[in-house]
């Protein structure tokens, strides 16, 4: 594939970043630079054309909303909390797999005189989760270390990703509920799909000829992957 | 606190000089641009009745919409959020006319949230409609218009993206979907969320052709959807086909009137499904992730004044155009009178404004001899008469 028409890609380091390259080396786009070793945010690709922003993963979606960068790869658990408003989502990767889940302390029962208090990064997903249950909850947002809350009785239980379930396990903690599967989706800005529609659909159409090829996807990745956690993170 | 004071709200900006002239010249080109078209300025209040506000619209405004308590009848009044409800009540209750009706308007509007990049929420919206004409003829003079609006503006390269509601509309019909499934499936469809779009697609029980023809909707994209959608959708309804054949003798027409456009085609873009009927146009520019430009026919939305008639429009913000034209402030540099009651001088400066020239008075005290910085000239005596001097600049 050739690409004449600039393209840049918006990318998460780690997880994320090291789970695409494969799909766009199918494609035929490699970086020249490692993100892990250079503190370049922008890097050269081997096509003179594209090149790709190293940004924070939450930052994704509003990076491409807003023209900053044609494409990019987020989680579906960003895309649920940015709303995805302004953004195509047209490819699942099947790539940084993971589950949103409830979680909480095993064997205790909601409180009966309060509200049920949940704390969580994924503010919006915990309330249209619940909503969805006709259950009405307090919910605290969090940066990180959700599973710290219940420890301290900060929260009742928590709404986070959930990979392998150490993490879990290590606190005490167990899953509860399932609210979504999440994987990593193409999101492609809605000007650069119209006016750059030649280079999208063919990166696209590579992508998605790399993704259906690929075998047993992330078996391999679900065991190493407590060093980063999620695609959220 | 103190400090706080000179804030304002977000999404609220005011417009200073040199910006506020450039404005207000390209506010009068375009509505002298509409004027010349023959379409007639209307302006509708600020504030209005929220149940005739939110007529047509639906759902889709309410939200955005500001909302007060109207202390002399007690009902609810509303900030607009659009004016194009508005304008259509205009013409369906007020001029009622049998004869094609062209109408322009521009005023301020408020939004409750943000939906555009830098985040404002009140944008100067202008627009144009023509109601009483239905077919691709009306169609293209509003697309025209568009075009020409972005070109007074200063804006060079411009993409036009083309769509049809009775595409989705007539599929979802055909597929027996629910009002519930209809806009989920919808939804996704906006996000060309592929994934999403085929387990909705059989979770809600489609199957078959229509399964095929609503998956294809989110791949029916690009300059040659048209093309391909003939094929793909040929098991579908007679309104299915007759919207794809209305967007070909669309596309053809416009190819007449603007052939050197680039257009793109894109059968599940639906901005305003909820009320548009038919054509759904938007125009953008390169480097600008958002539509800087929208529209599209939207045939009943008069139904609810009293009077249903066809109607298309589009509208913009006049501050947006203003950010992407190369629009500079191209008014003569000023000149500098001193300050003196002599007939001479007045009948200078008199001459000077009639000529069109801008000429600031020099006021008595401490800073006159200072020159007002945007003067680039001065009026000085010599031998009697009032002459034009540069100004050296330092």
């Amino acid at each position: 594939m050739s690409l004449d028409t600039p393209l840049t890609i918006a990318l998460s380091k780690g997880r994320i970043f090291d789970e695409t390259l494969p799909l766009l080396a199918h494609a035929g786009i490699e970086p020249v630079d490692d993100p892990e070793t250079s503190r370049k945010l922008i890097l050269e690709t081997n096509m003179a054309h594209v090149r790709f922003l190293i940004i924070r993963a939450s930052d994704v979606p509003t990076y491409v909303q807003y023209g900053a960068a044609d494409l990019g790869v987020s989680g579906k658990d960003v895309l649920l909390e940015h709303g995805g408003e302004g953004l195509y989502e047209p490819l699942d990767l099947g790539i940084a797999r993971c589950r949103l889940m409830v979680a909480g302390l095993p064997d205790v029962a909601a409180p009966t005189t309060r509200r049920l208090r949940i704390a969580t990064k994924y503010v919006k997903s915990a309330e249209r989760y619940y909503a969805s249950k006709g259950e009405q909850v307090e919910i605290i947002k969090l940066y990180g270390s959700m599973e710290l809350a219940p420890l301290v009785h900060l929260s009742d239980r928590i709404v986070d990703l959930v990979e392998s379930g150490n993490t879990l396990k290590a606190n005490g903690l167990v899953p509860l509920e399932h609210i979504a599967d999440i994987s990593s989706r193409l999101v492609v800005n809605k000007a650069s799909w119209k006016m750059k529609h030649g280079a999208v659909t063919s990166l696209l159409d590579a992508l998605r000829e790399a993704v259906a090829g690929r075998s047993t996807p992330t078996q391999s990745a679900q065991i190493q992957s407590d060093r980063s956690r999620g695609p959220g993170s | 606190m103190n400090e706080e004071r000179w804030l304002l709200p977000a999404g609220i900006d005011e417009v200073l000089p040199p910006q506020a002239r450039v404005m207000e010249t390209l506010r009068r080109e375009l509505l002298d641009l509409y004027a010349s078209w023959g379409y007639e300025l209307v302006i509708p209040p600020f504030i209005d009745y929220l149940e005739s506000l939110l007529t047509g619209t639906g759902q889709d405004l309410d939200l955005q919409t500001f909302k007060l308590t109207d202390q002399l009848s007690g009902r609810m009044l509303g900030v607009r959020a659009d004016m194009t409800p508005q304008v259509a009540r205009i013409d369906a209750h007020h001029l009622r006319r049998d004869t094609p009706t062209r109408l322009c308007y521009l005023g301020t509007v408020l939004h409750t949230r943000s939906d555009g990049f830098a985040g404002t929420r009140s944008p100067l919206q202008i627009g144009a409609e023509i109601y009483g004409h239905s077919g691709i003829e009306s169609d293209t003079e509003i697309l025209r218009l568009i075009l020409l609006t972005l070109r007074t503006a200063g804006i060079g390269e411009t993409y036009l993206d083309l769509g049809h509601v009775g595409i989705y509309r007539g599929l979802a019909r055909q597929a027996g979907l629910s009002p519930i499934g209809e806009h989920a499936l919808f939804d996704a469809l906006q996000r060309k969320a592929v994934p999403e779009i085929e387990a909705l697609i059989a979770e809600l029980g489609v199957s078959g052709a229509p399964a095929r023809m609503l998956s294809a909707l989110a791949e029916l994209n690009g300059v040659d959807a048209l093309a391909r959608a003939e094929i793909l959708l040929r098991e579908a309804d007679p309104p299915v086909r007759e919207a794809v054949d209305y967007l070909r003798r669309l596309a053809d027409e416009l190819g007449r009137w603007l052939p050197d456009v680039s257009i793109h085609y894109d059968l599940a873009e639906l901005r305003g499904y909820r009320y548009k009927t038919g054509a759904v146009f938007a125009a953008f520019v390169p480097g600008w992730g958002l539509e800087i430009a929208r529209g599209g026919r939207y045939d009943d939305i008069g139904r609810v004044f009293g009077r249903a008639r066809p109607a298309v429009g589009f509208s913009t913000d006049l501050k947006e155009l203003l950010r992407h034209g190369q629009r500079a402030d191209t008014s003569d540099a000023a000149i500098y009178a001193p300050w003196s009651a002599a007939p001479a001088l007045q009948e200078a400066v008199d001459r000077l404004r009639a000529s069109g020239r801008c000429v600031v008075n020099a006021l008595p005290g401490p800073e006159q001899d200072r020159h007002d910085p945007g003067c680039r000239q001065v009026l000085v005596e010599r031998d009697g008469r009032w002459e034009l001097d540069d100004i050296l600049a330092g």
